[in-house]
């Protein structure tokens, strides 16, 4: 990286109703992370188990919204991100978990929690530190303002890598080619 | 799979024999096969598919491409209104409401009994005399509760529609003022005799010295058009009129063809002769179906008279015919391409241009394809000579225009006007007044603000296909472009992406302001779109399709504003309401049960 910025880029990420593989996929920049963490550092992310989000640079969303939680935690994001970033085919479109937007929700956790074999006097959940279910599974943008979107299931380590750099740089970033897919 | 009865299977070997068996027909045999049974059951599409020798996917695929061919079940009496803006202005939608009310129906269901099924459809082309239906394919104008009663009525005791009255049937021209073209006089033949005296060149020449461009609105120079097609390569060229009057607001084609029907057909012979054509066609709009017993008739006495057929006026060699093919309710058939591809019986999806149709059209030979109006006029070049037909207008706007007035005035209906009437004359003739806007040149052409009405219409200032739909000062003209634009998310071909899902994330964002959760981001995201759609659609329906929404924001923004209830986001849905359901199945009802809609709302 030619011009590094004066001080280092505070960037949250986390993920909601996914399944952690664009976190993943993000750790497939291999040794790319060692000139990342010159850079950047973290604030709230799995990798660091920090639990709070603080005042951030970029904030980077994997999942849907599926849960009053990921409500709560989407909005602390937008709240402390400059730049807040859709990642994989669940923040942008729902994904998989929104397959279970077809199907009322009462039908969902009665099939899960009431009829499945082997359960017996089982009930739907209802303790109050749990978050309740949303009736659809939505796409992030659809809860909050977002800036920029990362197609794939999930986007390919270089895909999240260019992506960063250039926003790290100031240029627009701008997958093309192979980089760009949304499968 | 189920066989078809015996007589049904009779009557579409019948439509198949009609047809020559010809693949190119298939539209033309649905329309007809449709007729039977009032739908398309899936044998019958498979009898069709076997009887054409054709993929049968190809035949669902036509089949499901058409608004007016039904591969479900729907009521014996088929109902729809006309859901223009002018028709929605008149209260079709109130009108609709009371219909089903009393035939305890909901809207775009078929009752169980499968006598009746109403629903909306796009503009009929009976703007001047709305609100308007279509009842199997009949076009009733002029629609209110009297009449919906009467309807009603009728439709419960299962009156066959020819013993319906005949007034409710009858549709007015409304021609207001008369120029050049709607004054004229002519005995047919004495346009084409003129035009065979100058012989094919000398005849080209006079409509080069005419300067007459297209009236359907892209202004393509027909000379041109003409000479092009009669220079291609090919033996067999072709003559199409498009009376695919798609655009909502526009209805002389209407009138031309149900006053001026000779003028149209003798303008089509014009062009044979100028091209060397020995086919031709008119592509009918689907709604204006009724038309075609009373256009057929005219045919016959065109070729009773030597006017249509071989040695046309006794002149060697000239042999042009004319047959009437059938649209199903299809707004991008209107795009001459898609129109081609209708024509061969295929779902009317635009062709990549070039080559142009002048070139390879219908069926891969040169073929001109112009509009009805164009065609009636050149009777007047044939008749007066180019360089009078040019003497009126502008410099490059030769000639008169139609216009189709609609919306609020005392006097709807069909105005004649050189090119260069100003608008703010036109206003005053069809006597509007408090006019706030007016959509010049249907849902694709501009919106013009009051500051703009000392404008003039021609190709080289405010350009028109013909449609002049006014909005006085009680109207609101954010909704007139949500209208539109659900015109065009309806209407949509769905072949390429820019505009398939374009035009839906647009109406989209209208639907979410007008619901109460527009945001400033909104306009944001709105402006996108319309660029998107503008710079990446496959044909002119895409990127034309968000010109209201564009022209509305620049020149009635406040009507946009005044429906934003955030300056920044704001959930299309109410996020509290999306957990009532969780509510409800856990029983739970504590603080942490419930979401602020606002963020703001929420405690830091």
């Amino acid at each position: 990286m030619s011009t590094l910025p004066a001080r280092k880029l505070r960037v949250a990420t986390a993920s909601l109703a996914g399944c952690f593989g664009c976190h993943m996929s993000f750790l497939d920049i291999d040794e790319h992370l060692f000139e990342l963490v010159d850079i950047i550092e973290f604030d709230r992310s799995p990798l660091t188990d920090i639990k709070e989000v603080g005042p951030c640079d970029i904030g980077i969303i994997e999942g849907g919204v599926c849960n009053s939680e990921n409500v709560h935690v989407l909005r602390e994001f937008r709240r402390n991100c400059k730049t807040l970033i859709a990642l994989g085919a669940c923040a942008v479109n729902g994904g998989l978990p929104a397959q279970r937007n077809h199907i009322p929700l009462a039908e969902c956790l009665r099939e899960v929690y009431q009829f499945r074999p082997g359960v017996e006097n089982g009930q739907i959940p209802n303790d109050p530190e749990l978050p309740l279910p949303l009736d659809k599974v939505r796409p992030i943008h659809e809860v909050v303002r977002i800036d920029y979107f990362i197609p794939g299931c999930p986007p390919s380590g270089p895909a999240i890598w260019k992506f960063l750099t250039d926003l790290i740089a100031g240029r627009t970033p701008r997958l093309t080619g192979g980089l760009l897919h949304y499968d | 799979m189920s066989a078809l009865p015996s007589d049904e299977s009779a009557a579409l070997d019948g439509i198949l024999q009609r047809h020559r068996h010809d693949p190119t027909r298939l539209l033309q045999i649905l329309i007809d096969a449709q007729d039977i049974a009032g739908w398309l059951p899936a044998p019958v599409l498979t009898r069709i598919a076997a009887g054409l020798d054709i993929p049968r996917a190809r035949v669902e695929g036509v089949a499901g491409f058409y608004s007016f061919l039904y591969t479900r079940p729907v009521g014996r009496y088929r109902v729809l209104f006309s859901d223009n803006i002018t028709d929605r202005m008149l209260g079709n939608a109130e009108l609709l409401d009371a219909l089903c009310r009393k035939l305890w129906i909901e809207p775009g269901k078929m009752s169980e009994d499968g006598l009746v099924s109403v629903t909306t459809t796009s503009c009929t082309g009976l703007c001047d005399q709305g609100p308007a239906m279509l009842v199997n394919g009949q076009a009733i104008g002029q629609l209110n509760h009297r009449r919906i009663n009467e309807i009603a009525e009728m439709i419960r005791q299962q009156r066959p529609l020819e013993l319906w009255p005949a007034e409710f049937f009858q549709v007015d021209d409304n021609i207001r003022l008369k120029g050049a073209l709607l004054g004229l006089e002519m005995a047919p033949g004495e346009a084409l005799k003129a035009a065979i005296a100058r012989g094919p060149e000398g005849w080209l020449a006079e409509m080069q010295a005419s300067n007459l461009r297209g009236r359907g609105g892209a202004g393509f120079a027909t000379a041109v058009k003409w000479a092009s097609a009669r220079n291609a390569p090919g033996e067999l060229k072709v003559i199409v009129c498009n009376a695919d009057e798609g655009e909502p607001g526009t209805f002389k084609d209407r009138v031309l063809l149900n006053r001026y029907a000779d003028l149209v057909f003798e303008g089509m012979s014009l062009a044979a002769w100028a091209v060397g054509a020995g086919e031709g066609f008119v592509y009918l709009r689907g709604e204006y179906r009724y038309l075609r017993p009373q256009l057929e008739a005219v045919l016959a006495c065109r070729r009773e008279a030597g006017l249509l057929g071989k040695n046309i006026l006794g002149q060697p060699g000239f042999d042009f015919d004319i047959q009437i093919h059938l649209g199903a309710g299809a707004y991008v058939c209107g795009e001459e391409s898609a129109l081609i591809e209708s024509l061969e019986g295929k779902r009317g999806t635009p062709r990549i241009r070039p080559p142009f149709p002048v070139i390879k059209g219908y069926l891969g030979r040169p073929t001109v394809v112009n509009n009805v109006e164009t065609l009636a006029k050149t009777c007047l070049v044939a008749l007066h000579g180019g360089a009078d037909f040019a003497a009126t207008g502008t410099a490059q706007s030769a000639g008169t225009k139609l216009i189709s007035i609609s919306g609020d005035c005392a006097m709807p209906g069909i105005y004649e006007y050189p090119f260069g009437a100003q608008i703010s004359r036109i206003l005053e003739d069809c006597g509007a007044s408090d006019t706030q806007a007016i959509q010049v040149g249907g849902a694709s052409g501009i919106c013009l603000a009051s500051y703009e009405f000392q404008r003039r219409i021609a190709y080289e200032d405010v350009p028109t296909a013909g449609a002049f739909m006014i909005f006085d000062g009680t109207r609101d003209l954010f909704e007139v472009a949500r209208a539109f634009i659900h015109f065009f998310a309806h209407e949509s071909c769905g072949f390429c992406t820019p505009c398939r899902v374009g035009t839906s994330l647009l109406k989209g964002f209208m639907d979410k302001l007008a619901d109460g959760h527009g945001a400033k981001a909104d306009l944001n995201d709105i402006d996108w779109i319309d660029r998107l759609l503008k710079n990446a659609s496959h044909c002119g329906l895409g990127s034309a399709s968000p010109n209201p929404v564009i022209d509305t924001l620049q020149k009635f923004r406040p009507a946009y504003e005044r429906r934003l209830v955030s300056l920044d986001f704001e959930p299309a849905f109410d996020l509290d309401a999306a957990l009532a359901e969780a509510r409800q199945l856990t029983a739970r009802n504590d603080p942490g049960a419930h979401l602020k809609t606002h963020e703001e709302e929420e405690e830091k």
